[in-house]
């Protein structure tokens, strides 16, 4: 005990420091790692190294390996790097390797050195090359910025989702500049660059020169910048070896401290003790190292959450050891064991040496339906790696239907994928498959794959009928649906602005439901040809519209003009029953008020609705008079009820007494209201008293 | 008189939280197009719409004029125009039109699409194919639960009972399943579900998985409502089809209720000026005769008037203090029950004198003989001289399709000859009418063997395993059979009545229809809700070819509190009529329930043939 100060050595004047070795690195170089490219992940993520052949010109041909360690370097990856020079590496927030090259492709690699995918930076990258890139960490993802031979810088701040941004042109920018670095403000990200005595900003707008607060004078270049890795503090460094420290914003300065070194520093960083909220800055050249510190900071970021440190473990395929946390941390399964198996799942369907069932069951041995699962995006995966087959028994373990649709149109399984879609009952769904299926089949298979599916069908015919009418016809054709042809062609006849077209469309509908063995329909529709032939004939010949009226209406019509002739040849043509006739020319003469025609009609011969009828329209008229002309003739089953429509109480009470009829009686009855009533309800009143005595 | 509810009834949840929900949504949307625009509204939207945000609170987020969407061409000058649609392949053309009309006059300005209450696919891919998808914005309004009254809510969706029941279109099942979900977050989970029909099935499932999707979210919440039963309007047609008796239906038949309020005219609020006249349990005066039996309604009236009159009489002999307390405390409230008094008096003679006249009454008594299935013989010629005076075409058909419906279809030869005259009375285009009334089993011709009918039951009761259901079932989708007597038979829909119903004191949900007939739909919810199964009518549901169509998923346990477990959510799908709805207020009253009615839009038979009719464009 009484040595445990022992291995502290004292830094200046009031602080003390040790070191201790926490590991040694396990790797093997071979070279110097000033030969190499290197790029350490943030958080003691991973390091990968190249071998730089291209800063000599002769090694070009020498292909180099491509190596990625562990922070502790424990070998990852190795691989021969087959592309174009390499001009910078990094790592994304996604511990994703970015390897750019000097053309402005940038390579991307897994932890451990599998291919992912591949973009570029963009025309102007690729004529003008990379002389400078950097990959750089916002709380939006990970980007890169690139500085061409043409002294021209473009970005893409998220590589996850790539936009490109040239930024404008730095005014008299003749050679690099001495030194630059990506700020993030504002949610913006913007390069500060040093170009001999003069700073500037440059956003995806402007180009602005902007000015240290505080800086001690006589600076004639800076050589080297700093910024921290929450961007907020700014670090630089100046030829007259003074080292200016503030605000990223550069509106306030932290300190300033002059060194005394005028030679370019190998490296600058910020760096702060945990506990202490102090940040300092690092800076380190050939032999020497020195720390400037600055006021304490009071904010402290948590960056790396737990989410982040499962995704860490996921990505080292350190499965079992992830789920052990996740367990003793108690999260919830969605989002702890179960996202842990689906990544499990995911990298398990890599595994080419293994059989398409048996991972399928392993897979489903270990997942079951764990709720959070989605066999969904592990069946995707699958495909990815060109496995359909495996992806199709994937999916049947999916218990939503509708998640299954999107990779089956992908895998181009559309009849499968129009099933799902119709399991799910979402119609918007069946819907986007049905269109994949449009395009992607012959119309004839397309058909017949809608002829078994009726959901799918009515959905399609709703769509057709709004927007395109000719499918629809095919679509009834193709099914022999001589029915809905028929319909369809009557609809059709609608639109037809002229008679001919109306009847030849009608005579298609009616050919069609004669195929439909609807006999009903085509008589019907034939009558309506017939019908409107007749009509415009009545135009032309008396001068008014009768177009679109019914058979009724149009008999009615010449009936109230007066044509008594060809309504009565009408009605015979078109065989109108003879008691709608009788009703027809009873209500059309009522409303002439031809009183007279009426009577001469209403003896023509024995009425076949009876009489009751002509007392009521009459009455309707308001004419009493001719109401109880017609009241008389009524037979006795309902004088009773004429009798009251005219009026006479009295006389209908002596009938239904007469008749003995209980309904009638009480029909008097409630009809009996004002007091010169009131002899006649007695009079009923007897008479049922009557009745029921004997 | 009236229902008062039983003291032990339980509380309604309250529903007002559904309009400001959407009106909340409407806001935020419309704050999305910031700046000053003109709206253009679809006019089925509109009433809906006005319950929700008024004018004044669409102006105040920028909306500078209204417009209806119509087919003509924008007068808007505004920059910014926001169009307020149903999800209808017409109304994307419309916009579309107007779009490129700008795009050929070289004009641009900012468009916003809000489809209520939900985008299709097919809707963005006409956008995409009258090429103008990049220029409009598109957004939704899930706005699809309307509270018309304390007891109702409605999905404002009438053209559901066409595309559905017709055209066999499926997509608002998934607005239906979304509509529940939200009652379910809002409102807790239901314990007890039942159901019955091809879409209530598939509603229920697809809202189920919707629940599973978002577990977790009304798992620990204590259930409000206990029991849910969706039932398909296709199961009973004929409760939809007939005369409406009860004050609140009549007025609907006779007035036609929109979105919970009613355009009285002139002759009713003896002005020169319409009155819109909101109806609702606000009304007090209406919500004291909207359940009642019409022959009711007028005495009531009378007596509340002399009442309302002796209270105003009470001011004579009032000394001044007195008189000062009167006008500031009651002559208020007085002078509005006034109003009402006088408008519903007034709507009540305009019914009186439209429907007590003669042929009114043997209209009913038609219809009671078709439901009872006596004088079937003159039934029909009655519908034929119906046909023959030109009575209302819709009238004419209603009967049709009620013959038809409890006859089993009509035998061949009136089928054809009713037609006939049908085609002849109102118009050839009516030709698809029947088609689209035969598509939905409305109006139907009796196959040749339906003689065997009774036979088939017989030997159906005799063997009842699996496969003989089976080939029955078979059989039935051929041609769908109603089977409406032998249903009215099992589940007693006619009541036996001995001398007179007394209609002031109904003593069964068939106070309704006059006391002639209970509604079938309001029975099976009673059978059902009383057994808590389906247990028991496996002859029922055979007979309205529903024997795959039925669940019931019930809690084992009732976490629910008593309460809770006597409030019913009846989700009508398809449509309900107010009589309906008051059948089943008073089983509530009977039994100590409370129902809650939430239907795809409030219907009656006008609406329904209307929706089945083909009318020239």
């Amino acid at each position: 005990m009484d040595c445990y100060t022992a291995n502290w050595n004292p830094l200046g004047e009031s602080a003390f420091y040790r070191k201790y070795e926490l590991y040694s690195m396990d790797w093997d170089l071979k070279e110097e790692l000033r030969d190499y490219l290197v790029a350490a992940a943030p958080y003691g993520g991973p390091i990968a190294l190249l071998r730089n052949p291209w800063q000599k010109e002769k090694a070009a041909s020498i292909r180099p390996v491509l190596e990625i360690y562990s922070a502790s370097g424990m070998p990852l990856a190795s691989l021969l790097w087959k592309s174009g020079p390499v001009v910078s590496l990094g790592w994304s927030a996604e511990e994703e390797l970015l390897c750019v090259q000097e053309d402005g492709v940038v390579l991307v690699y897994g932890l451990h050195g599998d291919f992912r995918r591949h973009f570029s930076m963009g025309n102007e990258v690729l004529q003008n090359r990379v002389l400078d890139a950097r990959i750089f960490h916002t709380e939006f993802g990970s980007g890169v910025a690139i500085l061409t031979g043409a002294h021209r810088f473009t970005l893409s701040a998220n590589v996850g989702d790539l936009k490109l941004r040239r930024m404008p042109e730095v005014p008299g920018l003749q050679s690099a500049p001495s030194c630059w670095t990506i700020l993030c403000q504002d949610r913006v990200a913007q390069i500060l660059l040093a170009v001999g005595p003069d700073l500037y900003l440059l956003d995806h707008a402007a180009c602005s020169a902007v000015t240290p607060p505080g800086l001690a004078p006589g600076v004639s270049s800076f050589l080297q910048m700093a910024v921290s890795f929450t961007y907020r503090h700014l670090a630089l460094f100046t030829d007259t070896g003074c080292i200016w420290m503030g605000t990223a914003s550069l509106k306030e300065k932290l300190c300033e401290f002059n060194c005394n070194i005028r030679a370019p520093p190998k490296q600058m960083v910020w760096c702060s003790r945990p506990r202490s909220k102090e940040r300092a800055v690092v800076v380190a050249w050939e032999r020497r190292l020195m720390v400037v510190g600055d006021a304490p900071e009071s904010i402290q970021y948590k960056q790396l959450t737990i989410q982040v440190l499962l995704d860490r473990l996921v990505l080292r395929r350190l499965y079992p050891l992830a789920i052990q946390i996740c367990e003793y941390l108690r999260l919830p399964e969605v989002q702890g064991v179960s996202r842990i198996l689906a990544h499990w799942a995911c990298y398990k369907v890599q595994q080419k040496d293994v059989s398409d069932e048996d991972v399928a069951r392993a897979i489903n041995q270990k997942l079951g339906d764990t709720p959070g699962v989605s066999y969904s995006d592990i069946a995707a995966r699958a495909y990815g790696c060109g496995r359909t087959e495996l992806a199709i028994k994937l999916l049947e373990y999916e218990p939503r239907s509708g998640e299954q649709v999107p990779l089956l149109l992908k895998m181009k399984r559309s009849k499968l994928a129009l099933s799902k879609a119709i399991e799910s009952g979402d119609t918007d769904l069946v819907f986007t498959v049905l269109l994949h299926l449009k395009n992607e089949l012959n119309r004839g298979d397309f058909f017949m794959t809608l002829r078994n599916q009726p959901m799918a069908l009515s959905l399609y015919r709703q769509f057709c009928k709004h927007q395109e009418l000719e499918t629809l016809k095919d679509l009834y054709n193709q099914d022999d649906n001589h029915q809905e042809l028929g319909s369809f062609h009557i609809r059709a006849s609608y639109a037809e602005e002229r008679i001919e077209g109306r009847v030849a469309a009608l005579q298609t509908a009616a050919d069609a439901f004669y195929k439909a063995k609807n006999e009903f329909a085509a008589k019907a529709t034939e009558d309506q040809m017939r019908l409107l032939r007749l009509q415009r004939r009545l135009e032309e010949e008396l001068g008014r519209q009768f177009l679109d009226l019914s058979l009724h209406d149009t008999v009615t019509t010449l009936i109230l003009d007066g044509h008594n002739k060809r309504a009565e040849q009408l009605a015979r043509d078109f065989r109108i029953p003879d008691k709608r006739l009788w009703w027809l020319k009873l209500t059309a003469l009522a409303d002439l008020e031809d009183w007279e025609e009426l009577e001469k009609f209403s003896k023509s011969k024995k009425s076949p609705i009876g009489y009751l009828p002509f007392v009521e329209i009459c009455m309707k008229q308001h004419n009493k008079y001719e109401a109880k002309k017609y009241a008389s003739r009524v037979g006795p089953e309902q004088k009773v009820k004429a009798l009251l429509l005219v009026g006479d109480v009295a006389q209908a009470a002596d009938v239904a007494i007469e008749r003995r009829n209980e309904a009638e009686l009480s029909l008097v009855l409630s009809h009996c209201t004002g007091a010169t009533d009131g002899a006649t309800a007695d009079k009923i009143q007897r008479a049922r008293a009557q009745a029921q005595k004997k | 008189m009236s229902f008062p509810h039983r003291p032990d009834a339980p509380e309604l949840p309250d529903f007002s939280m559904l309009k400001r929900l959407a009106r909340d949504q409407l806001i935020y949307l419309l704050e999305q197009l910031p700046g000053r625009k003109d709206l253009f509204i679809e006019a089925d939207l509109m009433s809906p719409l006005d319950r929700i945000a008024n004018v004044s609170i669409l102006k105040q987020h920028e909306v500078d004029k209204l417009y209806k969407v119509e087919n003509r061409p924008a007068l808007s000058s505004s920059e910014q125009l926001c169009f307020l649609v149903r999800p209808r392949i017409k109304n994307v053309r419309y916009i579309a039109s107007l779009v490129n009309a700008d795009k050929l006059a070289g004009r641009t300005r900012k468009y916003k699409v809000i489809f209520s209450p939900q985008k299709f696919y097919a809707c963005e891919m006409v956008l995409e194919e009258e090429g103008i998808f990049g220029d409009v914005s598109c957004d939704e309004w899930a706005f699809s639960l309307l509270p018309l009254d304390v007891d109702l809510l409605s999905m404002e969706l009438p053209e559901f009972f066409r595309d559905y029941f017709l055209e066999g279109d499926q997509r608002w099942i998934n607005t239906v399943a979304q509509a529940l979900h939200l009652l379910s977050t809002l409102y807790g989970p239901f314990p007890n579900c039942y159901g019955i029909g091809r879409c209530a099935k598939m509603s229920y499932e697809l809202w189920r998985k919707l629940e599973e999707e978002e577990d977790g979210e009304t798992k620990g919440r204590r259930p409000e409502i206990g029991h849910i039963f969706l039932l398909d309007r296709d199961v009973d047609f004929v409760t939809a089809l007939c005369s409406q008796v009860v004050y609140e239906g009549l007025v609907d038949d006779t007035f036609r209720i929109k979105c919970g309020s009613v355009d009285f005219g002139p002759e009713i609020t003896s002005s020169d000026k319409s009155l819109k006249v909101l109806l609702n349990a606000e009304d007090k005066v209406f919500s004291e005769i909207r359940n009642e039996h019409f022959s009711n309604v007028f005495g009531f009236l009378s007596q509340k008037a002399r009442n309302l009159q002796a209270q105003y009489d009470r001011r004579r002999g009032m000394d001044i203090k007195q008189m000062k307390n009167f006008v500031s405390q009651e002559l208020k409230g007085l002078k509005q029950e006034h109003r009402l008094l006088s408008l519903h008096i007034g709507a009540c003679e305009s019914i009186m004198k439209k429907k007590t006249k003669q042929d009114f009454q043997e209209l009913i008594k038609t219809e009671h003989a078709l439901l009872e299935g006596f004088r079937v013989r003159e039934s029909t010629s009655y519908i034929e001289e119906h046909i023959d005076r030109q009575v209302s075409p819709i009238e004419s058909l209603r009967l049709m399709c009620l013959l038809s419906i409890t006859e089993n279809g009509l035998i061949p030869k009136d089928y054809r000859s009713l037609k006939t005259q049908y085609l002849q009375s109102y118009g050839p285009e009516h030709l698809l009418t029947f088609s689209n009334l035969r598509r939905a089993g409305l109006l139907t011709e009796q196959a040749p063997g339906d003689t065997l009918t009774a036979v088939e039951s017989r030997v159906s009761k005799l063997v009842t395993d699996k496969a003989a259901g089976k080939i029955t079932d078979a059989f039935s989708s051929l041609a769908k059979r109603s089977n409406f007597r032998a249903i009215s038979k099992k589940l007693n829909l006619i009541p036996r009545v001995d001398g007179e119903y007394d209609l002031k004191v109904p003593r069964d949900m068939a106070y309704v229809f006059s006391g002639a007939y209970v509604p079938l739909s309001c029975r099976v919810i009673e059978q059902v809700l009383e057994r808590r199964s389906w247990q028991g009518l496996d002859e029922v549901l055979r007979l309205l070819n529903c024997s795959e169509l039925a669940f019931a998923d019930v809690a084992k346990e009732d976490k629910a509190s008593s309460e809770s477990l006597r409030l019913i959510l009846v989700v009508f799908l398809g449509g309900c009529t107010f009589s309906e709805i008051s059948a089943l207020r008073f089983l509530g009253r009977e039994k100590g329930y409370r129902f809650i009615f939430l239907t795809t839009a409030v219907t009656n038979s006008a609406r329904l043939l209307e929706a089945m009719s083909e009318v020239k464009a």
